[in-house]
């Protein structure tokens, strides 16, 4: 037991040793781990701010339902009703022709000349039914279900309303995350192997270097995890600077650009939400860095060194 | 101790067999001369004992271990029992003699009190005391093939295996090494020595075994390399 704690520290110690040796060699694969690690940390920030800006805007949209003044209340009661048993749709709310005139001078409370007007004629705001859907993107059916004629027959002109552009702009973040998200899944792959490949080479180099000292080591009957242990220790390195270097830059960066843009908001990513979100999860991600960075550095090394570890079985 | 039973090996087939159905029977603590002109089989014999080739047929026991039957998982530990000295010494040119000595112990895990123990003791039984902090570059030939001899014994082998292990040296050197071979030897271990030395062969008066053209041509007791390749 106290031989493999020895051998183990022994293949630590070499593996450090080694690393510093490489140094000209690991600035490389170092560098194309960072540049790995550092996209699949932005492209999951980026997602949960791009989920975080559709959520808080979907939060603020319904689907508004105006009834005719000729449409009695037991009808718009039964329709509420049918709504309700839609798949897509959360919560329906009907307001007669009163709770939606009190409901309108209390959302213009502010606005004293429409609030007065309101109230002044003869109650000009119709019956509302306000329906807020599960999903946004898929209101599909809804709106063919507010559009057969027996249903439209029910409503007033320019029902139903969709709070206006939102909707528009809420298709557009979905699109514009989905296609991000795409993006980044297709960088991470593209970078991960690279990075993998690099690492490979470099350990395969550094092999080639001390082949003869390899070679010299299996004569003398050293295990194959004696020889291949510092090379993969050497790369699990890698993989650890990497995540450090690639937490610091993404860390600096929200520093940078928090001072920059004390305004906070760049198009569609809440900058402040991201910086929140980002040192919020600060552990969480320097884990999930570290673990990819050493995760890819050992499983190339892994590789590099097999074929050089192979007994004869001819 | 060691035991060769019909062992054939076979590189390349329209070359013929390199080493054909050898059958060799080594007792513990014997001293087995191996000779044999270049390409006679002497090299694949000791590769074939040390598990870098596996022989094509045949059977090969060393210490009870049965080649047939070592997984690969355990041929560092079969190779930790069997010391190995080759003609071009195989030290590592960047550590000093202790360091070359001490890295056999290195690898099977010994705690450095226990080395910084042991390997003197071996040095000055090659008769290297006070070189512990020479580079290899730095010694003869002969003093580096005692070192090489030195990593190979440190671990108490029970069987050396030395290959050519004079071939590069002067013949006074040459035989500096073999009296550490000999010693070694009244120590207890078993020693094959390969050799073209006709010098060393014929004033050694050990078991001979003749090796020509991939078979055994003589396997004497108190041998001479003279007479065993007369007549080729």
């Amino acid at each position: 037991m106290k031989r493999k704690w020895i051998t183990f520290g022994r293949i630590i110690h070499a593996g450090i040793v080694n690393f510093i040796r490489n140094a000209s060699l690991a600035i490389a694969a170092v560098a194309v781990m960072v540049i790995t690690l550092t996209i699949v940390l932005f492209s999951v920030i980026t997602n949960a701010t791009l989920t975080h800006t559709i959520n808080d805007i979907a939060d603020k949209i319904d689907v508004s339902v105006y009834l005719k003044d000729t449409t009695t209340e037991a009808q718009g009661v039964k329709l509420t009703s049918q709504l309700k048993q839609l798949p897509n749709v959360e919560s329906v709310r009907y307001l007669n022709k009163e709770a939606a005139l009190r409901r309108y001078i209390d959302q213009n409370a502010d606005n004293e000349t429409l609030a007065t007007a309101a109230s002044l004629s003869d109650n000009p705001i119709p019956a509302t039914i306000n329906i807020k859907p599960h999903e946004l993107n898929k209101i599909q059916d809804i709106k063919n279900f507010l559009t057969q004629k027996s249903i439209a027959d029910l409503q007033t002109e320019g029902s139903p309303s969709y709070s206006g552009d939102r909707q528009k702009a809420i298709e557009n973040i979905s699109h514009a995350a989905d296609i991000l998200q795409k993006i980044g899944i297709a960088g991470i792959v593209v970078f991960a192997v690279v990075s993998a490949l690099i690492i490979f080479n470099t350990i395969q180099m550094a092999i080639f270097n001390r082949r003869d000292e390899i070679k010299i080591m299996r004569l003398l009957g050293a295990s194959n995890w004696y020889i291949r242990g510092p090379y993969v220790v050497e790369s699990a390195i890698y993989g650890l600077l990497s995540a450090i270097i690639s937490i610091l830059i993404i860390n600096s960066a929200f520093v940078a650009s928090s001072s920059a843009l004390q305004a906070s908001s760049l198009g569609l990513l809440d900058i402040n939400f991201a910086s929140q979100y980002f040192a919020d999860h600060f552990f969480a991600f320097l884990t999930f860095q570290l673990v990819l960075g050493i995760v890819i550095g050992t499983a190339s090394s892994l590789i590099a060194t097999r074929r050089y570890l192979k007994f004869k079985t001819k | 101790m060691i035991l060769l039973d019909r062992v054939s090996k076979t590189y390349n087939k329209a070359a013929g067999p390199s080493l054909d159905r050898i059958s060799l029977h080594v007792e513990p603590k014997e001293f087995v001369i191996v000779v044999g002109q270049s390409g006679a089989g002497k090299t694949t014999l000791l590769r074939l004992l040390t598990r870098e080739e596996r022989p094509t047929s045949g059977k090969i026991i060393i210490g009870g271990i049965d080649y047939d039957k070592l997984k690969d998982k355990d041929i560092p530990l079969l190779r930790r029992k069997i010391g190995v000295v080759f003609q071009d010494f195989k030290l590592l040119p960047n550590r000093t003699v202790f360091e070359n000595v001490a890295f056999a112990l290195e690898i099977v895990g010994m705690g450095r009190k226990e080395i910084k123990h042991t390997v003197p003791k071996v040095l000055d039984i090659v008769n290297l005391k006070g070189k512990e902090n020479s580079m290899p570059m730095q010694l003869s030939g002969g003093e580096r093939q005692r070192v090489a001899i030195a990593r190979a014994i440190v671990r108490q082998p029970r069987i050396l295996i030395a290959d050519e292990p004079t071939g590069n040296l002067d013949p006074k050197h040459a035989w500096d090494v073999i009296k550490v071979l000999e010693k070694i030897n009244r120590y207890g271990t078993t020693v094959l020595l390969t050799t073209h030395n006709q010098d060393i062969v014929n004033k050694l008066k050990r078991r001979v075994v003749t090796l020509d053209h991939g078979k055994v041509a003589s396997d004497r007791a108190n041998g001479s390399y003279t007479v065993d390749t007369k007549g080729k």
